[in-house]
Order: structure tokens, then sequence, then C-alpha cells
């Protein structure tokens, strides 16, 4: 785990504007005085620019007993400042033929605008209005809350697998906030208030605790420009916490759930893992257990795919997924979707046998290479895109990570043998840190 | 919104810079034709192959044989099984993906400049030579049925599926593209191969390309990929008759949120009056927060976290379109305030400050899709399908900015049916009464 402190440092002490070689997508960084971290990615292709600003505040930042406060917020962020009427923001943003949202995560909230090269200053004076000038009133605070209440309902209440994958978490995480959802539970959400939004702003909204990734159609001096004068002047908040969550003990007996609803028409077991994150200057296992996500169960030819879709026909789907972007301890996740009259006993049974073959077999030289050359190419098809690698990017520091972590983790991954999959795996793939879940409808239980 | 300050008016006023999009019309030289834009900078190519037709080309006794054999395409060709094709195509780095729409089978690749002409070859084959190996049928069929058994439980689908039948009467559009669970478990090897030969035809495909690629070497592409495709499918079928029901219907499904869609007479592509209409969608319920729906039902009364509206005009038939979400309790009022803003603007018309920002946001807005090689491609692919001209990029905006406060508000008087617009919801939805 990586603290935030450790990341500023390590952004200062860079050298600033650190150029990517050639051939690589150009990447520009540096870090403003008041401690704003500031990533240019360059794409003249198009007169299109995207602006995001990501805080390193999600919500396993907030306090007990207010979760969904972050994503609150978020919303809450689309009302009035000193300057701006409520909803002028995203108004003026079309107004101008952009495109403008926002989103929040575990580890982060991010805001951002699309839109024609030549409106970044108009989006970057907004920006940094609401980064410290919001003005709420009771009433927004109410109608908002109705809607992220709707918003639940949508998302979460009207879909049993949502619900179901909130239990999973839950159960996963015996202290770590990643246990609570991002949207909050329920009871929580309806009586967020002035208060609670307002003390997470001040706390977390701040050029010192946020990253500014700007992408598309820009001169990296002409953003360095604009940045200092519209955010480069908001001070750093001295008071920012040291980010810090209260983490998972050892985790020392498997756990099981049976989550029924009578919407289920495809029942399915999920299992998921404690697993490590990518860690500074430490992704190797991150990326030994990205790899094994990929070989176990990432497309068509994986091995869960081979064994139980065509060698036998016991599974309709099977996944395996890891995602190593979290700041602390995350999870490695498989899923056996049953074929029509194989139970679910049956395919957590053939999901487990799956497993243990795969690891005493090891890993095939060819599999392994047919992944790592479609990773090379997806740089190459990802330049098409540079969004998606400002994502990237703010998804990272937002995490903990570095730039120089970000720029490594290509090679990292090359540099993966089969032996260090199977290790990962073993040191990973334990029952005693798992969570084992059956979505079913409350029909084939009575049955 | 009010009005902007001063520094801002300035801003707003100037349009933004143009991407120059410059479209090659090529033509193989055996008579295949294809839109291209080249762009060297990356080392790949998005090609687009669209096939006019779509699941609205089943036989009636086999709904839901042209969406199993779209799925079965990329399940081996040649001398390649699916395990082997999924190899074959990881080992090129490439990317195939099949889809089908009612109206459209769409075929959406990307690959590098050092793989071409594997890739293609590949490609070839699976347009001459797809495998629909029975177990692959068995395979697949089951993750259809799957799909189909979830979307009986899925508030979304049950409205969609209700709402079809209510409005396409004995049309293909009045069912679903993927088929019921008894027609697809009947569905035979025969059938796939009927609905391939019938749906994958030369009369009938559009090609986009963009990338890094020449004319010349796309011509001779065209050619490999086209030439020997059969030059006739399965006839297009007639247009269908809409008929909007009654103003509300309600399925009965025990989940905490109702999921409402809204209906009325919807206007063709070609239709003269279609930009007029296209804005005032925007403004009612097509563009994000500022929208009328958006402010009326959301900002305002918290009501739902999304509310929109959208004109769907579709090869063989168009309706006006608009879903939204509330809990059970509150829906009967969001379906009211709907009602409400469609009346208000049936009536008193929008305002010129609304179509002023509708325009600078739909003209400033499109220049930005084209931003990305794959983006480009499907819209190229989708141009040509559409029967657009070469040079509609150039002219969109203008057609957009052509549009008068008066036009468009003769035009939403007569357009907008308050009393009519037909709500289906699904749901356990407290006060509201189906009328039919």
């Amino acid at each position: 785990m990586v603290r935030a402190f450790a990341l500023v440092a390590a952004l200062v002490s860079a050298a600033p504007l650190w150029a990517a070689p050639e051939g690589q997508e150009a990447v520009t960084t540096f870090t403003l005085q008041n401690g704003m971290d500031v990533v240019v990615i360059e794409d003249h292709r198009a007169p299109v620019v995207q602006q995001m600003v990501w805080y390193r505040a999600g919500s396993a930042d907030e306090p007990v007993g207010a979760s969904g406060v972050a994503h609150f917020l978020e919303h809450l962020l689309f009302k009035a400042t000193d300057t701006m009427e409520a909803g002028e923001l995203s108004a003026t943003v079309a107004a101008n033929g952009g495109t403008d949202n926002a989103f929040t995560s575990y580890d982060y909230t991010a805001y951002f605008q699309r839109v024609a090269a030549d409106r970044l200053e108009l989006m970057m004076r907004m920006e940094a209005d609401r980064m410290r000038n919001i003005r709420l009133t009771e009433r927004d605070i109410e109608t908002e809350r109705d809607v992220i209440l709707e918003e639940r309902n949508q998302r979460t209440e009207n879909n049993p697998r949502a619900l179901f994958g909130e239990q999973m978490d839950a159960a996963q995480f015996l202290n770590h906030r990643y246990g609570v959802p991002v949207i909050g539970w329920k009871h929580e959400m309806e009586t967020l208030d002035m208060q609670d939004a307002l003390s997470f702003y001040r706390t977390y909204y701040a050029p010192n605790n946020a990253i500014l990734i700007v992408t598309g159609d820009v001169e990296p001096e002409a953003v360095r420009t604009l940045a200092e004068t519209y955010y480069g002047v908001i001070p750093a908040n001295p008071d920012l916490p040291e980010r810090f969550r209260s983490q998972e003990p050892p985790q020392t007996a498997a756990r099981r759930l049976t989550f029924k609803d009578a919407r289920v028409a495809q029942p399915y077991v999920h299992r998921s893992y404690l697993a490590p994150e990518r860690d500074a200057g430490a992704q190797e296992t991150a990326a030994a257990l990205y790899l094994l996500a990929e070989l176990l169960g990432g497309g068509t030819t994986s091995y869960m795919n081979e064994k139980l879709q065509f060698d036998s026909q016991t599974a309709i789907y099977t996944g395996a997924f890891y995602n190593g972007l979290s700041l602390d301890d995350t999870t490695f996740d498989m899923i056996v979707v049953p074929a029509q009259g194989v139970s679910l006993t049956q395919a957590e049974a053939a999901m487990d046998k799956v497993l243990v073959d795969f690891i005493s077999e090891g890993v095939d030289a060819d599999d392994l290479e047919r992944i790592k050359m479609q990773l090379r190419a997806a740089l190459i098809y990802e330049r098409d895109n540079v969004d998606g690698i400002g994502n990237r990017y703010g998804a990272a520091l937002a995490s903990g990570l570095t730039i120089a972590d970000v720029q490594a983790w290509p090679d990292v991954l090359q540099a993966v043998t089969g032996d260090d999959i199977i290790a990962a795996a073993r040191a990973v793939l334990r029952p005693e840190a798992s969570v084992t879940g059956w979505l079913t409808n409350v029909e084939e239980v009575t049955q | 919104m009010r009005a902007f300050v001063a520094a801002l008016t300035v801003l707003v006023l100037a349009l933004p810079a143009w991407a120059e999009v410059k479209i090659q019309e090529v033509t193989s030289p055996q008579g295949h034709n294809a839109w291209l834009v080249e762009d060297h900078s990356i080392p790949f190519t998005a090609l687009e192959i669209w096939f006019r037709g779509g699941t609205s080309l089943d036989a009636p006794s086999k709904r839901g044989a042209t969406y199993l054999m779209t799925g079965l395409i990329e399940e081996g060709a040649g001398d390649l099984d699916a395990r082997a094709y999924a190899r074959r195509l990881e080992e090129l780095a490439a990317s195939f993906g099949f889809d089908v729409s009612d109206d459209t089978l769409t075929i959406s690749t990307q690959f590098l400049t050092e793989n071409r002409d594997q890739v293609i070859d590949l490609l070839r084959t699976t347009l001459h030579a797809p495998r629909f190996d029975p177990d692959a049928i068995n395979r697949v069929r089951a993750q259809v049925l799957s799909g189909l058994r979830s979307d009986q439980t899925d508030p979304h689908r049950i409205a969609g599926a209700s709402m079809s039948e209510a409005v396409y009467g004995e049309h293909p559009y009045a069912t679903e593209g993927k088929g019921t669970i008894d027609s697809v478990s009947a569905l035979t090897r025969d059938d796939i191969v009927t609905a391939f030969r019938g749906a994958i035809a030369r009369d009938r495909v559009y090609v986009g390309a963009v990338g890094d690629i020449s004319a010349e070497e796309l011509s001779v592409l065209l050619d490999q990929l086209l030439s020997d495709l059969p030059e006739k499918g399965v006839p297009i079928p007639n247009r269908a008759q809409v008929t909007i029901p009654g103003p509300v219907r309600v399925v009965d499904f025990d989940t905490p949120q109702s999921v409402a869609l809204f209906v009325q007479q919807g206007i063709d592509r070609s239709d003269p009056d279609f930009f007029t209409a296209y804005i005032l969608n925007h403004i009612i319920g097509g563009g994000g927060f500022e929208s009328r729906l958006m402010q009326e039902v959301r900002e305002k009364r918290g009501l739902t976290y999304g509310v929109y509206s959208y004109l769907l005009p579709r090869e063989l038939a168009s309706v006006y379109m608009g879903s939204v979400a509330s809990a059970n309790d509150k829906i009967a009022e969001a379906v009211s305030v709907i009602r409400d803003v469609w009346r208000d603007v049936a009536v008193n018309g929008v305002t010129a400050k609304e179509l002023e920002d509708a325009k600078t946001y739909l003209t400033g807005a499109y220049p930005l899709r084209f931003d990305g090689n794959g983006r480009i491609a499907n819209i190229l692919a989708g141009m040509q399908i559409q029967g657009l001209p070469i040079d509609y990029i150039a002219t969109r905006n203008d057609q957009v900015n052509a549009v008068t406060l008066e036009e468009i508000n003769a035009f939403a008087a007569g357009f907008l049916d308050p009393e009519g617009l037909s709500f289906t919801v699904v749901g356990k939805p407290v006060g509201l009464e189906g009328t039919n």
C-alpha cells in the first residue's frame, strides 16, 4: 500500500516535462507549486480536448455512517458556485458543443469535459471555480438526495446481480471500506445532509489532492500556462489528511453466501479472493495476477472456457477478472454461469477442479505469448483514443501509483513468466481468503 | 439557464475549428464501392462492412435465425474450428466484431498494418466459408436462450417487448430479433445457413475504412472480400404500420422502481422536417441536464436519475420514444410531468434561447465525433446505408442552422401529441391505471 504523501514526493522529485520516447504516446507531466499534478497527452489529429480533474478521494475515504457522500458530493458539484448558477457549468459546456460528466469510485472522484480544443481555458476556469467555491441550498440537498436514491434504485435495487455483488463485497472485506458500496447503503444515503457533503468537500477538494489530465489537441506549455492561471492560484489545503483506511486483518475463514431473488432468471456462482493491488515500484505480483486472469478466464481461448464450454458443456459463460488499480487490497474474481441442467453445486465443483488442474499443469507457453503479443498490439490501438490513455493515468495516479509505474507497466507485464503466474496463483487463490456466492431464484431453492 | 456573461458569449459565437475529414470514394476494379479516410499516423486500419437487412429478414417461423447466425460467424471458418479460429485472431492481434440490429448486420474490424494480408485472408474465409458446426450452434444457442430467460425478468426488456408488440402488429419489428425460447430452440443448421446466405450479399453491402491504408490497397481488398459473395440476398420486408396504443399501459412486475417507455408517431430520416424534429427532440429530452425533461423531472423534482427522449427513424418505421425510471410511488408523478412538458412545448413552443443553445450544441458537438479511426469508419458506413451524400459532413451544420423559431414551433404544434403519448410502465406503480 502506498500513501498519498509518498506519491506527491515522487512526482515532485521527477524531472518536470518528462516526454515519452518516440513512437509512444506523447505524455508530458509536471506538478504545480500548490501540489496539483498535471498530465498532458497529445493527439493532434482532431481539434478536440478533454479535461479531467481527479480527486484522490472516493467512497473508501468517507466517514463511517455517511456512505455515499463522495458520490452525493459529485452530484452537488453541478450546482451553484459564487459565480455560476446551478447547472450553468453543464449548460455552458453544452452551449459550446461539448459534453461533461463525472464519476465516483472507491479511490477517486473525477470530473471531465470534452470540447473543441479552443475552449480549454473556459473549461479550466469553471472547473477551478468549483474546486473551492460551491454554494449549496437546502433545496439542492433534498432534491439531489432523491436523485441519488433513484440512481441506487436503477443501478442496484432493480438489479439482483448488483444486490448480490454488494453482499459479496461486504463478506469479502472484514474491515476495509471496500466492503461498502460506492453509491452507499440506502439507509445511510437517506440521512446524508449539507454538513456531510461540505465536510467531505472542504477536506478533500484541494489542488494538493487533485490531478489534472488534459488529452487531445493541446500543447503542453499552453496547458501549463492555463493551469497555473486557474488552478495554480488556489491555495493547497495544509490540513489534507494522510490517506489511510483501516486495513484487512489476516483472512482465515472461507465464507459462502446465497442470494435469492425471484427476479433471477440465470443463476451463477461467483468466487472472489482477497488479492494484492499494484503498488508503486512493485507491480510484479499484480502483473502476474492480471495475466492469470487472462489465461484462466479472459476470452474464448481461456483455460476455463476450454474446459467448461468446449471440452464439456458445463457452462454457458465463464470469466476471471482482476483489476490491480486500487489503493488497498483488491479482489481476484471468477464466475461460472452453468448450462441448463447443471446445478450450482456442480458448477462450483467444476470451477474448483479447473483451478487445481490449471495450477498443476502450469502455463502453456504459446497461450502466454499470444496474450503478450495482444498487449503489445493494444499499445498501438490505444493511440487511437487518447482519452482512454488519460483515464488510465488518472485512475493510476489516484490509486497510489506514479507516472513511472504507469509507464513501466507494459514492460512489467512482458517480463512475467509462466512460473511467476503459477506462484501468484498459489499465493493468492487461498480458500480461507475467499468468498463463494450463489445467485439464485427462490424457486430453485425450494425445488 | 440565464444569459451567460459577456466574455462567454464571445466564445459561444465563435464556432470551433473543423477537423478535416477528407472522404475518398473508392471503386474497385470489379465495381465494389467504399468510402475511405486515409490517416497514416497510427499503423492500423478500422474497416466496417455493413449489410442492410438485419433481424427483420427472419422468415416468420424462424424468428431469431439471423441473430443466432450472427453470433456463429466467429465460431469457425474454413479449416479452423471455433477454438483454432479464436487463436488465429489472437495471434494476428486483430479484432472482428459481428453484430446485428433490426435493420443492419455489421462487421467491425481493426487490424495492424503488418498483419493486414493475413487478416484479410481470414476475413475472406469467414465471409465465404463459415462452418456453423453443430457443437458451436448448440453452444451459442444455449447462450442466446440464457439471455432470453434473463430478458423475461428485466423490466427494461419487458417494457420494450410489450410496447413493440402493441405498436408494430404483425411486422417483424413487433417481436424481439433474438427470437423466443421456442423459436430459437427449434432452429436447425439449415436455418442458420439459409439466414447467412440471405443476409450476406453484394446488393446490400456498405464499406467504410479509416487508417493506414491507401485507396489502391483498399480497392484490392474489396475485391478479395466481396467479389465471390452472392449477388442478391432475400428481399427487405415492407414498411410497418405504426399504431400508438392507449395513454397508459401497466405491466405488473415485482420490483422497487418502475421502468417506463413512452412513444408517439415519429418522422423519417428522409423527411424534409427531419432536422427540425431533431433539434426539437434535443430541446425536449435529447441532450444532457439542460433538456426540458431533465430539468422538470430530475433537477426540479428529484423524481428520477435519468429521463430521455429520442427519435427512432428506422428503415421500415419511425417512432418518437423516451424512457424514465422512478420509484413505484413516484412514477405516476413522473408520467404526469412528462405529459405536461409535451403539452407545454406543443402549445407554447420552445424559446429563441433554447433554439440557439440547441443549434450551438449540435453544430459544435458534430465535429467532435470525428476523432478516432474506428469512430470515423462507423460514421462512413452509417452515412452510406442512410443514403446520405458524400459531402453531407460539410453541409450538415448548415441544415441545423437553417431551422427558424417559427418553423420549429409550427412543427412542434403539429408533431407532438401530448394526449396520445403512450406510456408502458413495468413495475408496481402506485396511482397509475392501465387504460388498455
